[in-house]
C-alpha cells in the first residue's frame, strides 16, 4: 500500500525527544583531547606576534599552533585568495582563527586560549560593501587590485527599453546579513591512527568532506572515514570547508589522541559563515496597467573576507531567479562578487533565491503602488500561464518546470477575506485610535532539487545524482543506505515511506541509514532541496528494481511465470489466483539460499544500488500572504496572520511538509523583523551574541494557516518537487510588504529588512 | 563560554553562608544563577568560590504579615507568579514576576537575586520600588532593613555589601489594589527595552525599566500621581530624572517617548482617573 501522502510521525523522533540521539559532542573516546581556538578580536590587523609560551607552560596544554606551524597545510577555497586554517601575517575579520590550543580537558583548553597572547598593528578595515568599493578602500587581498573578485557585467542593460518605457521605477535592496543558528553549533572529532583517519563531523555531506579531507592530506579514501551522527540543523552553513576540520585531523595525527572541537555558541555566530549579505539596484519599466516590460537587476555579493565556492555563486542563483513568477520581455542582469572586513558568506536556506523572490516581490508592490493597480492583480496581469510551461528564463539556469501560479494565487484568496480586510485596514486609517492594518502578498517560485547533471559540480561537488541502497534482510525487512544526509528533515520516515509502497514491505520493517562513508556508498549530501527530489527517486528505482527480482524468485517458488507475479498482502501472489501466495519474508530468506532460487540467479541478489539522476531542476513556488498589526504609538508590529499556499508537486508526507514550511516561514519573519548581523564601521560585530541577534521564539510566531496546490514536476516519477527551503524565499516579502503596505499611506515606499519597532515608529514619528 | 576554575561550596543556613563567605574573601553567593552563570562564563566576573544558597528553604516563603506580605529572598520567580496571596494582595509582584524570561527562568531565578543584581533592565527591581517595598539586608553585623528608593546605589550596585544577604522583601499592603506593568520588548522572553510599573492606592508609585543606570523610582511623576494630577502630567513629569542612552534596540530618543508613551497606558490600563 503506497504511503505517499500520508502523515506518518517521524521514525526519527523516539530518539530524540528522549535524549538518545548521538551528537558530536556526545562522543567521548578514550584518550580525547579537546581543542579550541584563539580568535582575532581585530577586524582587520596586521600580525606582529604571536606569544604562546604561558598557555604551552600550562600543565595539561599539548599543543599550541599559529600560522608558523602550518607547514605542508595549505589554505582552503579558491586559489590565490585562499583561506589559511589559521591568520596568516594579517587578520581578516573579527572571529577569525589565529592560533588553535589542545589541551587534556576543554577548561584547560580554554584558559591556555585565554594566556595566548597576539601582538596586532591595526590596518583600515572595509567592513561594508560601501566601505570596500569606495575609492582608496583598504585592499584585503593584495593580489585583487580592489575588493572585487568578479564581476559579470551586463550583456546589455536595456538603455532602449527603458528610455522608451511609459513608466519606470527603481529600488535599492539590502537583503541583510543572516547567521543560520544551528541549535547545534559546529563541531567535529579526529581520530588519527594507524589503521587510518576517522573524522565525525556535523555535516551535510559527508561524501563530500571524506574526498576533500583524503585530497587535502594525500591520503587514501579508503581508509579515510567521515560520520555525521545526529547533525543538529545545518541550514547549509555546514556544506562549507572550515579550517577546524582540518586543524583536528593534523593535530590528531600529531599527537597520536583523537582531538575533539566544539564551537561554542557565541563563537558560532562570528565562525559559521553568514548568509545573504546582498546589495541590489533594481529597475522595472512597466506600462500604466501595472504590465512589466523590463526588469534590470545588479547584484552586489558581500562575500567576506575570505570567497567561498558556495559564496560565489550565490549571486549567479539570484539573477537566475530575478524575474521570479513574471513573464517579462525583457531582462538584464549583472553581479559582483566583493570582499569585506566580515565573516566569510555562504548558503543559508535559500541561498540565493529568497533574494530574488525579495527583490521582484518588492518591485511588483512598488508597480502596484505607482500605478494604482491592486497588488494581487498586478501580480495576475504579469504571471506566466499555467500552460506556457516548459517556461525558458532569461538564465539558461533557470528553465521552470511546471507552476500554476493564478492557481495559487486563487487558492490564498481563500484562506481569508481580502476584501474584507482592505475595507478595515481603510477604515482604520481615520480612526487614530485603532492599530494600523497591513497586507502583504508574495507569489514565489526558486529552484530546488540540485541535481541536474553539472549542477553541484559546479560548487565542488563530484557528481549531482544521489546514491540509494536498498538490501532486503533474510527476515524480509529492508534496510535503504543512502548519500542523502539529513540534518532535521526527516529523511529517515520520507524514504521509507516511498519504499514501502513500490516494495510492498511495511513501513515498520525499512530503516533508513545514513551518514558514514564507511557503509554508505559514495554520495553526495543534502543541500538545495534535493533529498526527496533526487534521492527519494532513488528509492523509488532502487525499490522497483529490487520488487523485480524478488518476483523472478517468487515465481520460481510457486511455479509461475514471472511476469504474472504481483506483490499483494504481505508477499507475492500469482495475478488472478489470489490462493497461490509467497510472503516476503520467505522470499527473502530464499534469495540467500542458492538451491532455493532460480539457477541463473545469484545469491544476495535483492541489493541493488542507484546513483539517481535527474534531467532538470525542480521549481516549486507558491503564494503568501502576510496580515499585521502596527501600534501607532511604539511601532510594534504584529502579524496576524500568515496564509501560506505552497506547491511542492507531490507530497510523500504532510506532517513533514508543514513541518519544513512551518520552520522556513519561521526564518523568513525572523530575517524580515529580528534577524541582522551588523558591523560598526570599524568593522566590530554589533551582535554577536544571542543576546542581541534576536532569533524568534515560537512565542513571538504567529499560527499559520496552510494551503496547497499540486502540480507535479515531470523530472522525477514522484512528482515530489523539494520544500525545504520554500518557506525562507516565500516569507520575507510577504512580511515586508504588508509592513511597508501599512504605512504606505504616509509615504512610505521601502523599508529594509529587519524592520524594527524603531524604525516604524520613525516612519510615524515624521508623519505626525 | 567556559568560566574560570571556581570552587563550590553550600551553605546550609543564612548564618553559614555569611560565615563561609567571611572566610573565603573572593565569593559570591549563587542563588538562581541566572544572572551570575552567564556573566562567569563571559568571564566579566570570575570569583574564587561560589556559596550556593540555592537551597536554603528557610529563605523561600510568601507570608502574610498583616500590614505587609514577606517574601523570601530565595522565592522562586515562578512562585510569585503562582501564589494566590500576592495575587489577592499584591498583584503587581505576582504579575511581574510572569513578565520575567521565560519559563525556564521564573523557574530557577529568585526575587533576591533579580534584586541584588540590580540591573536597570530587569523587571522585579522596577516592581519593588512602585510597591514602595523594603528590604532586609543580614550581615555578620546584624540586621538592617532599607527602603527600595535607596536600595539601588549604581549600575549592578545595591546597599547589599560584600558578604551581606538580602534576606526578606517586605511588600506593604494598602487599600487600592489596581495596578499596571507595561513591559516593551521586541521577543516575549526578552528584558524589557522600556518598562514602567503604576501602582495606584494609597502610597502610590511608578518606577521605570531600562531608563538610566539603575532601576528607577519616578519620583515628580509618583508626587503627581499621589496629587491626582491629570495623566498627561503624569506621563510628562515621568522622565525628570532619567538617564536613558542609545543601543542597539533603541534610541535614547525612542526609549522616552515609550516611556511617556507606557506611562500613560499604563495609568489608563490601571483605571486611573484624575
Ligand atoms: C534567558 C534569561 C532571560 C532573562 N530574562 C529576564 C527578564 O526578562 N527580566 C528580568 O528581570 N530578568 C531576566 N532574567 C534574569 C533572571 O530574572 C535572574 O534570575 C535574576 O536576575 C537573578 O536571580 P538569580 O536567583 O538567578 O541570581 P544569581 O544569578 O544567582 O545571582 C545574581 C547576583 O545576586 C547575588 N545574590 C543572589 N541572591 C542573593 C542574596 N539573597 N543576597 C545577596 N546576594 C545575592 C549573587 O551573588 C549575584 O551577584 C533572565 C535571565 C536569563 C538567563
Amino acid at each position: 500500500m503506497s504511503l505517499i501522502g500520508a502523515r506518518v510521525l517521524r521514525k526519527e523522533d523516539p530518539n530524540l525527544i528522549t535524549g538518545r540521539g548521538q551528537f558530536v559532542d556526545d562522543l567521548a573516546p578514550a584518550g580525547m583531547v579537546v581543542m579550541v581556538f584563539v580568535t582575532s578580536t581585530e577586524p582587520h590587523s596586521r600580525i606582529v606576534g604571536i606569544d604562546t609560551s604561558e598557555a604551552l607552560a600550562l600543565p595539561g596544554v599539548l599543543a599550541v599552533w599559529t600560522a608558523a606551524d602550518l607547514d605542508g597545510l595549505p589554505p582552503l577555497g579558491l586559489p590565490g585568495l585562499g583561506r589559511p586554517l589559521l591568520a596568516t601575517d594579517v587578520v581578516r575579520f573579527v572571529g577569525e582563527p589565529v592560533a588553535v590550543v589542545v589541551a587534556e580537558d576543554k577548561y584547560l583548553a580554554a584558559d591556555a586560549a585565554g594566556l595566548v597572547l597576539v601582538d596586532y598593528e591595526s590596518l583600515p578595515a572595509a567592513a561594508s560593501l560601501t566601505a570596500a568599493l569606495a575609492d582608496g578602500a583598504p585592499a584585503l587581498h593584495e593580489v585583487l587590485g580592489g575588493n572585487t573578485v568578479f564581476e559579470q557585467p551586463f550583456d546589455d542593460d536595456l538603455a532602449v527599453e527603458f528610455a522608451a518605457a511609459p513608466h519606470t521605477a527603481s529600488l535599492h535592496i539590502v537583503n541583510n546579513r543572516c547567521a543560520a543558528v544551528p541549535i547545534e553549533p559546529n563541531a567535529c572529532l579526529a581520530d588519527w591512527g594507524p589503521s587510518g583517519l576517522t573524522l565525525w563531523a556535523t555535516f551535510q555531506a559527508p561524501h563530500h568532506l571524506r574526498n576533500t579531507v583524503a585530497t587535502y592530506f594525500g591520503i587514501p579514501q579508503d581508509t579515510t572515514r567521515v560520520v555525521t551522527p545526529d547533525v543538529g540543523g545545518g541550514f547549509g552553513a555546514k556544506i562549507n570547508f572550515v579550517p577546524e576540520y582540518f586543524l583536528a585531523c593534523a593535530l590528531s595525527r600529531l599527537l597520536a589522541r583523537p582531538v575533539k572541537y566544539t564551537q561554542t555558541r557565541s563563537e558560532c555566530q562570528l565562525l559559521m559563515y553568514h548568509g545573504r549579505a546582498q546589495e541590489q539596484d533594481v529597475d522595472v519599466a512597466f506600462d500604466g496597467d501595472g504590465k512589466l516590460l523590463a526588469l534590470r537587476v545588479r547584484v552586489t555579493q558581500d562575500q567576506g573576507a575570505y570567497p567561498d565556492p558556495t559564496g560565489m555563486g550565490l549571486p549567479v542563483l539570484t539573477t537566475a531567479m530575478s524575474a521570479g513568477c513574471y513573464k517579462i520581455p525583457k531582462v538584464a542582469v549583472s553581479w559582483r562578487n566583493v570582499v569585506t572586513n566580515t565573516t566569510p558568506v555562504a548558503a543559508y536556506r535559500g541561498a540565493g533565491r529568497p533574494e530574488a523572490s525579495y527583490l521582484i516581490e518588492r518591485i511588483i508592490d512598488i508597480v502596484a503602488d505607482q500605478t494604482g493597480v491592486d497588488a494581487v492583480e498586478v501580480r495576475r496581469r504579469n504571471y506566466i500561464p499555467a500552460d506556457e510551461f516548459p517556461y525558458a528564463t532569461h538564465s539558461p539556469l533557470a528553465v521552470y518546470d511546471s507552476g500554476n501560479f493564478a492557481g495559487a494565487m486563487d487558492e490564498l484568496l481563500t484562506l481569508f477575506d481580502y476584501d474584507g480586510l482592505k475595507a478595515e485596514q481603510a477604515r482604520r486609517r481615520d480612526d487614530a485610535s485603532k492599530k494600523l492594518i497591513g497586507i502583504g502578498f508574495s507569489s514565489w517560485l526558486e529552484i530546488a532539487a540540485f541535481g541536474p547533471p553539472g549542477s553541484l559540480e559546479a560548487f565542488g561537488h563530484l557528481a549531482s545524482w544521489e546514491s540509494v541502497q536498498i538490501r532486503v534482510q533474510p527476515d524480509g525487512s529492508a534496510i535503504i543506505y543512502t548519500g542523502a544526509s539529513p540534518h532535521g528533515q526527516g529523511t529517515v520516515t520520507t524514504f521509507a515511506q516511498i519504499a514501502a509502497g513500490e516494495l510492498g514491505i511495511p513501513f515498520e520493517k525499512i530503516s533508513v541509514r545514513h551518514g558514514d562513508t564507511a557503509t554508505i556508498p559514495q554520495g553526495i549530501g543534502t543541500m538545495g532541496s534535493r533529498a526527496t527530489a533526487v534521492g527519494g527517486e532513488g528509492v523509488r528505482t532502487a525499490s522497483v528494481r529490487v520488487v523485480e527480482r524478488a518476483k523472478a524468485i517468487a515465481a520460481h517458488l510457486l511455479e509461475a511465470n514471472p511476469s504474472d507475479i504481483v506483490l499483494e498482502g504481505d508477499g507475492f501472489a500469482v495475478n488472478g489466483t489470489p490462493s497461490r501466495t509467497v510472503p516476503w519474508s520467505e522470499v527473502a530468506w530464499k534469495s540467500f539460499r542458492p538451491l532455493e532460487i532460480p539457477p541463473e540467479t545469484e545469491p544476495g541478489s535483492l541489493d541493488i544500488t542507484v546513483f539517481q539522476q535527474v534531467p532538470n531542476f525542480s521549481f516549486p513556488s507558491g503564494a503568501y500572504c502576510c496580515t499585521v498589526e502596527i501600534d501607532r504609538g511604539t511601532g510594534e508590529i504584529e502579524i496576524t496572520g500568515m496564509y501560506l499556499v505552497d506547491d511542492c508537486g507531490t507530497v510523500i508526507n504532510p506532517l513533514l511538509a508543514e513541518g519544513q514550511v512551518h520552520g522556513g516561514v519561521a526564518q523568513g519573519i525572523a530575517q524580515a523583523l529580528y534577524e541582522g548581523i551588523t558591523y560598526d564601521s570599524n568593522g566590530l560585530p554589533q551582535n554577536s551574541t544571542l543576546m542581541d541577534y534576536l532569533i524568534p521564539a515560537a512565542s513571538d510566531l504567529p499560527d499559520y494557516t496552510c494551503g496547497r496546490t499540486n502540480t507535479p514536476t515531470p523530472n522525477n516519477t514522484l512528482g515530489a518537487k523539494g520544500i525545504g527551503e520554500s518557506g525562507s524565499v516565500g516569507a520575507p516579502p510577504a512580511v515586508v510588504n504588508a509592513v511597508v503596505d501599512a504605512l504606505s499611506h504616509l509615504g512610505v515606499k521601502h523599508l529594509d529588512m529587519p524592520i524594527t519597532p524603531i524604525a516604524v515608529w520613525n516612519v510615524l514619528k515624521g508623519a505626525q | 563560554m567556559i568560566p574560570a576554575s571556581f570552587d563550590y561550596l553550600e551553605a546550609s543556613s543564612v548564618d553559614h553562608a555569611i560565615a563561609l563567605f567571611a572566610e573565603h574573601g573572593d565569593a559570591k553567593f549563587l542563588a538562581g544563577g541566572h544572572s551570575l552563570v552567564p556573566m562567569m562564563k563571559l568571564r566579566l566576573v570570575s570569583p574564587s568560590v561560589l556559596i550556593d544558597i540555592g537551597r536554603l528553604a528557610e529563605l523561600s516563603y510568601i507570608d502574610d504579615r498583616g500590614d505587609h506580605v514577606a517574601v523570601g529572598a530565595l522565592t522562586r520567580h515562578r512562585e510569585l507568579e503562582d501564589s494566590s496571596l500576592l495575587a489577592e494582595q499584591i498583584g503587581l509582584l505576582a504579575h511581574v514576576a510572569g513578565q520575567v524570561g521565560d519559563p525556564q527562568v521564573r523557574n530557577r531565578g529568585t526575587i533576591g537575586g533579580s534584586l541584588v543584581h540590580g540591573d536597570p533592565a530587569a523587571d522585579l527591581p522596577a516592581a519593588s520600588l512602585a510597591l514602595r517595598a523594603s528590604m532586609v539586608i543580614t550581615g555578620a553585623a546584624g540586621q538592617r532593613v532599607v527602603p527600595a528608593v535607596d536600595f539601588f546605589v549604581n549600575f549592578l550596585e545595591t546597599a547589599v555589601g560584600d558578604g551581606e544577604l538580602l534576606t526578606e522583601i517586605r511588600f506593604p499592603k494598602r487599600t487600592g489594589t489596581r495596578w499596571a506593568y507595561q513591559k516593551f520588548n521586541r521577543r516575549a522572553m526578552d528584558y524589557a527595552i522600556v518598562a514602567v510599573a503604576v501602582q495606584l492606592g494609597d502610597n502610590p508609585g511608578i518606577a521605570l525599566v531600562n531608563m538610566g543606570p539603575t532601576p528607577h523610582f519616578a519620583v515628580a511623576a509618583s508626587a503627581a500621581l499621589a496629587a491626582g494630577a491629570p495623566a498627561s502630567k503624569i506621563a510628562d513629569a515621568v522622565l525628570e530624572g532619567t538617564g536613558a542612552w542609545d543601543d542597539s534596540n533603541a534610541t535614547r530618543e525612542y526609549r522616552e517617548h515609550l516611556a511617556r508613551e507606557l506611562t500613560t497606558r499604563a495609568l489608563a490600563k490601571a483605571g486611573y482617573t484624575s
